[in-house]
């Protein structure tokens, strides 16, 4: 179990670095986005609330469960639909950036 | 099948982060998100064939549940409403990642010590995550006032509760005492609010952004509870790239973490106000067309008040006027205009204005001195010499946009009250600024009629 867990330790210190390096050199403008797209992929509990729920044998522990699960999809659902349509604004604007440099 | 299940987690965690890193670029923006997207579908797909589940039907109600709710609330709210969007999905990932606590530490099942602390840290912070996002997400959306809500002994009430949800976690280590497990819960979700309630509306983007680390680090943590590789790689990546994203965003504000956190921003002075001197002078519609019309340069700087109205896409109309006219048109976006750090832009590039009219603070502000016009609409504190010039301001060394340095300033604004950090603006004093009140979206609309007709 001890290796298992240093294993762990040592993906979580690789993730940590990867997170910061992905960030890192992030212009202004996509704070928002960016933000909305890291909140999205945390949306990714729902897999754990899922295999919770999926152990769970009393009706309390299905509630608590069935909530989690719930709430995961919610974050999951929206953080996908709220970063798209944001950055749907981003793929738009090629459009007249070409239009205007043939002008 | 738990070979297939591990693998196509892995196959999630590496797409996030390509995911994120195509974020990271406007260029690739777009396609970044539909590929963290496609990851997380494969994700939810295979763990339906985890071995040894129960409780099928539950699982797919509050998947389909849960999707369609946030689904149709992200779809059809409006773009300014963003901000409390984000703050509420997150909240509800905290969520998640404390019922997953609840039930892992509920059922008591987890192999040894490591794992119990990992629980409890997670349940902890994915619920301060969770009633802290509910609160901001009350105070953008209106529900709750905006301004700091603060009394006296706060800040020793809220270590008291921060304490108590610790010591609870604490307790929950040693001895099962059936009441601990709730009371742990009660007190991390009370100490959530309690956090977020004296934090004014102004800094909430910061905020927002903290607990959007949080609660990635909360899924990381029950991910090692879980022994669930997807979610410990995600919940970290999220964590670390959440808090550099909170600190820099905290530095387009010139606002420290803990002075955001600690300092009660925004909340109404008493006295130590200066009095600013002079008298507002507004002016005729006509008179700012013709204005806009013979200049040679025009700095379009909007603010939070054109969003609200709705204006950007009049403001746009506004601009292909000048355009045609010979005008130069630049807009001058500050790191934190609107409610967020580029949400201006994502509005504006929503209402057609190309990408290379949009000017970064750096860029800009070297410009206005050779500015014939500057209007400003719906923007205040962003272009408050105070921030400057008064050390007593609160609002004091904040990067500004120099407008007051423009030949002739325009101001459309709503009425005559104070910006969102309750300060009062020099600017609008000034002998070069004319104010045209009224409605952003009514006043770019008639600026438009007026130029036309010219």
């Amino acid at each position: 179990m001890t290796e298992g867990l240093m294993s762990a330790l040592y993906i979580l210190l690789l993730a940590a670095f990867t997170g910061y390096e992905v960030i890192c050199k992030v212009p202004v403008i996509l704070h928002t986005p960016l933000m909305s797209g890291s909140n999205f992929v945390h949306g990714i509990v729902v897999v754990g609330a899922m295999v919770a729920l999926g152990h769970a044998q009393t009706p309390l522990e299905q509630t608590i469960g069935f909530i989690g699960v719930l709430l995961g999809a919610i974050n999951a659902a929206g953080g996908y639909a709220v970063t798209e349509r944001m950055l749907e604004m981003f793929e738009k604007k090629k459009a007249p950036r070409g239009a205007e440099k043939q002008s | 099948m738990e070979q297939v299940i591990h693998i196509a987690y892995f196959l999630t965690a590496f797409l996030f982060i390509i995911g994120l890193k195509r974020m990271s670029s406007p260029v690739t923006a777009r396609s970044g998100i539909i590929w963290a997207g496609w990851a997380m579908l494969l994700a939810v797909v295979v763990t339906f064939f985890w071995p040894g589940l129960h409780n099928y039907s539950l699982m797919i109600i509050a998947v389909v549940v849960g999707s369609i709710i946030a689904w149709v609330a992200a779809k059809k709210v409006a773009m300014t409403d963003m901000p409390q969007m984000i703050a509420i999905y997150n909240g509800m990932g905290g969520g998640a990642a404390a019922a997953i606590a609840a039930l892992e530490l509920f059922r008591g099942t987890l192999p040894n010590i490591g794992l119990v602390i990992l629980a409890i840290v997670g349940g902890l912070i994915g619920s301060i995550a969770f009633s802290g996002s509910v609160i901001a997400f009350g105070k953008l959306q209106g529900l709750i006032r905006d301004r700091p809500i603060t009394f006296p002994l706060q800040k020793i009430l809220n270590l008291i509760i921060f304490v108590a949800a610790v010591g609870c976690g604490g307790a929950l280590l040693s001895a099962h005492i059936p009441w601990m497990l709730p009371l742990f819960f009660v007190a991390s979700l009370l100490f959530g609010v309690m956090m977020t309630l004296p934090i004014g509306g102004g800094d909430m983007p910061v905020v927002i952004s903290l607990y959007n680390a949080l609660t990635g680090l909360a899924v990381g943590f029950e991910g090692f509870a879980m022994e669930n590789a997807a979610m410990i790689i995600a919940g970290t990546v999220v964590g670390a790239a959440g808090t550099l994203l909170t600190l820099m965003m905290a530095r387009a504000m010139n606002r420290s973490l803990k002075n955001i956190l600690f300092g009660a921003f925004g909340k109404e002075e008493i006295g130590s106000e200066r009095c600013a001197m002079g008298s507002l002078k507004p002016i005729e519609l006509d008179d700012a067309a013709i204005l806009l019309a013979y200049a040679d340069k025009v700095v379009i700087v909007p603010g939070y008040g054109m969003a609200v109205a709705q204006a950007q896409h009049k403001v746009r109309e506004l601009m292909d006027v000048l355009d045609k006219r010979g005008v130069t048109v630049k807009f001058a976006v500050h790191p934190v205009a609107g409610r967020m750090p580029g949400h201006m832009n994502v509005l504006l590039a929503e209402a057609g204005v190309p990408y290379e009219k949009l000017f970064d603070l750096e860029e800009i502000n070297p410009e206005f001195p050779n500015t014939n016009v500057s209007l400003v609409i719906g923007a205040n504190d962003v272009v408050n010499p105070a921030a400057r010039t008064n050390t007593s301001s609160p609002i004091y060394g904040m990067p500004i946009l120099d407008v007051d340095r423009s030949t002739n300033v325009l101001v459309i604004k709503r009425g005559k009250g104070k910006g969102f950090a309750g300060v009062e603006n020099e600017l609008f004093f000034d002998d070069n600024t004319r104010m045209l009140y009224g409605d952003a979206q009514d006043i770019a609309n008639k600026l438009v009629q007026s130029l036309k007709k010219l």
